[in-house]
């Protein structure tokens, strides 16, 4: 039975939830409305006027389209590394049974769990040891290593989702091990690795500790916001954000439309399934 | 790998040059090598290797050579203990301002908010996806001294009229909270919404007040999430340099400030290989506590729910 007494606690959770969640928007909100700010000199602090003139030109600032093409490249580059390799460790995990397989289990696990300041050191101090020269590529071997757990993981969790018993079926019909795999596998793991790939994308474009550490003299897009940080952030890299973060909610809705539209596919296609006794 | 010696062999038998028994035996380690490499080679050995640089000994110019100098671990433990502890006061508080924040919330999440739960996480993962750098950048324009909020605060006198949010340790716990808020959230939402709330209902009618059902039902249950929580906001935040960087000043600044000044500007590698290793190592044992209690797989999971 509800007291009045569970009311006024059921809307209390409900404002102070609310809140936190006005709390999480109110950096996105200021960057939105920063983006349209009419600021004369560096600084962008100040609310001065609307104007679109930083939207008409998103990269009228010197460097701001090189990091932010570097930024985009690095993250492609990292999301299909750590993808493939991500998917073989997965498939090693979950379909075997081998020696080792806990402890590849842990190590996988273990950079998600480091701080990101001893993961950029440690890699720089390598790199250092090695006499190698930072730039593109001690960032692309950094951000595979970063995210390449994050791959295992999700992919993991699919595979342990997934029926078994297809993959045996097709290779009790006569398939190979690799035919199974790419007829049947990897087409049931798509969801996966779409989601795998969007999240090494987001995490690789967005990191900045382990560049900061690794980059040299390459600059990519965290790094040039935090080196124009201390002279001014330009507007530019407000629009810049704001049309990311347009992105990634676009993104959101084409999935939800794909999951909706295999949802009723799927509805349709298990009313015969049981006349076939599966 | 090629399918062609397969199809001229009979199934079973022996088929170019490898049986199939022995290929069974070689796939896994053929899949988990190359990742496996990878992981070894730029994961495991730079952090091992930080134990050789931190005993190192000489100077930027002139390079460092092996000395075996052990006394580097108390000597910088004495110098940037200041730092080691405000990083570990920074985070603590940090975490607990985002339970105290996250539990209600993910609450709500798994079991009021109805028809709009959905709504409810994708808003707490959406700010996630603009860039750490210009969210933090943002807080710096909400909090700097002319701004509107402390403007509003300085009226209502929440702060005194010279006073500032800026440039202090609140601006630096708070930008943290803001950043691991959701690592929080997440694992608590996660074991919350897997409970079963007919034992609560049970609990209740047996005669335990709604409060007691909580401590005794719904807590206990939710005890694995509230441990990743923590763990995932507390491990990420002691590492944590930006908001310091960005939010506070010199006298905020924490051991990850300390590691990044030391490698990239001042050059003193060894001093801060020898921080870096001790924070791995005080990590390490905090996961492998951790991983005793509630398992691996499931603190990982939880870190990517």
């Amino acid at each position: 039975m509800r007291t009045p007494l569970d009311r006024l606690r059921d809307s209390l959770l409900g404002v102070w939830s609310v809140g936190a969640v006005v709390f999480l928007f109110v950096p996105i909100f200021v960057i939105v409305l920063f983006s349209f700010n009419d600021n004369q000199g560096r600084f962008n602090f100040t609310w001065q006027g609307f104007t679109l003139r930083h939207w008409a030109d998103p990269f009228g600032v010197e460097g701001l389209q090189q990091a932010f093409v570097t930024s985009i490249g690095l993250a492609a580059l990292t999301t299909v590394i750590a993808v493939i390799l991500g998917v073989c460790v997965a498939l090693a995990l979950v379909r075997h049974r081998w020696r080792g397989r806990g402890a590849t289990g842990g190590l996988v696990f273990l950079p998600l769990a480091t701080p990101e300041v001893v993961l950029g050191a440690a890699l720089l101090g390598w790199f250092l040891t090695l006499g190698f020269i930072r730039g593109f590529v001690t960032l692309v071997i950094a951000h595979v290593m970063f995210t390449l757990g994050y791959v295992v993981i999700t992919i993991r969790a699919r595979l342990e989702g997934m029926d078994v018993h297809i993959e045996e079926a097709a290779m009790d019909l006569g398939a190979n091990q690799l035919t199974t795999l790419r007829k049947i596998t990897l087409p049931l793991l798509a969801p996966g690795i779409a989601a795998a790939s969007l999240l090494s994308f987001a995490i690789s474009i967005d990191d900045f500790v382990v560049s900061n550490f690794n980059a040299g003299q390459t600059v990519t897009f965290p790094l040039f916001v935090y080196g124009a940080s201390r002279q001014g952030v330009p507007p530019q890299v407000n629009v810049i954000a704001t049309a990311m973060l347009l992105f990634v909610i676009l993104l959101m809705f084409v999935n939800l439309g794909f999951q909706r539209r295999a949802a009723r596919r799927q509805n349709r296609e298990l009313e015969p399934t049981p006349a076939l006794g599966l | 790998m090629s399918s062609g010696g397969e199809a001229t062999a009979p199934r079973g038998k022996p088929g170019g040059w490898l049986t199939l028994r022995r290929r069974n035996a070689l796939l896994p380690l053929a899949l988990v090598v190359p990742g496996l490499l990878w992981l070894v080679i730029f994961y495991a050995i730079p952090i091992v290797s930080q134990l050789w640089i931190s005993l190192q000994t000489g100077n930027p110019d002139d390079g460092f050579a092996q000395s075996w100098n052990w006394a580097v671990y108390p000597d910088s433990i004495s110098e940037y203990s200041e730092q080691l502890l405000r990083s570990l006061q920074y985070a603590g508080t940090a975490t607990v301002a985002c339970f105290i924040i996250g539990f209600p919330l993910a609450y709500f999440m798994a079991f009021k908010a109805g028809r709009w739960r959905n709504l409810f996480l994708l808003l707490v993962v959406l700010p996630f996806f603009t860039s750490l750098i210009v969210r933090t950048v943002a807080w710096q324009t909400i909090l700097t001294d002319d701004s509107w909020i402390v403007g509003a605060l300085k009226t209502v006198g929440l702060i005194p009229p010279d006073g500032r949010l800026l440039a202090t340790s609140f601006a630096v716990i708070a930008g943290i909270t803001y950043n691991f808020l959701p690592f929080m959230v997440l694992p608590l939402y996660a074991s919350l919404e897997r409970m079963d709330r007919t034992l609560v209902e049970a609990a209740t009618d047996l005669y335990a007040s709604r409060w007691t059902a909580f401590r005794k039902i719904t807590l206990p249950l939710a005890g694995p999430g509230i441990f990743a929580g923590v763990l995932l906001t507390f491990i990420p935040a002691i590492g944590d340099y930006i908001n310091a960087q960005l939010l506070g000043t010199s006298q905020q600044y924490m051991i990850g400030n300390v590691i990044q000044s030391q490698y990239l500007v001042v050059r003193e590698y060894p001093t801060a290989a020898a921080l870096s290793f001790i924070m791995m190592v005080v990590v390490l044992a905090i996961i492998a506590a951790a991983a005793r209690l509630i398992g691996t797989k499931r603190l990982s999971e939880a870190a990517v729910a």
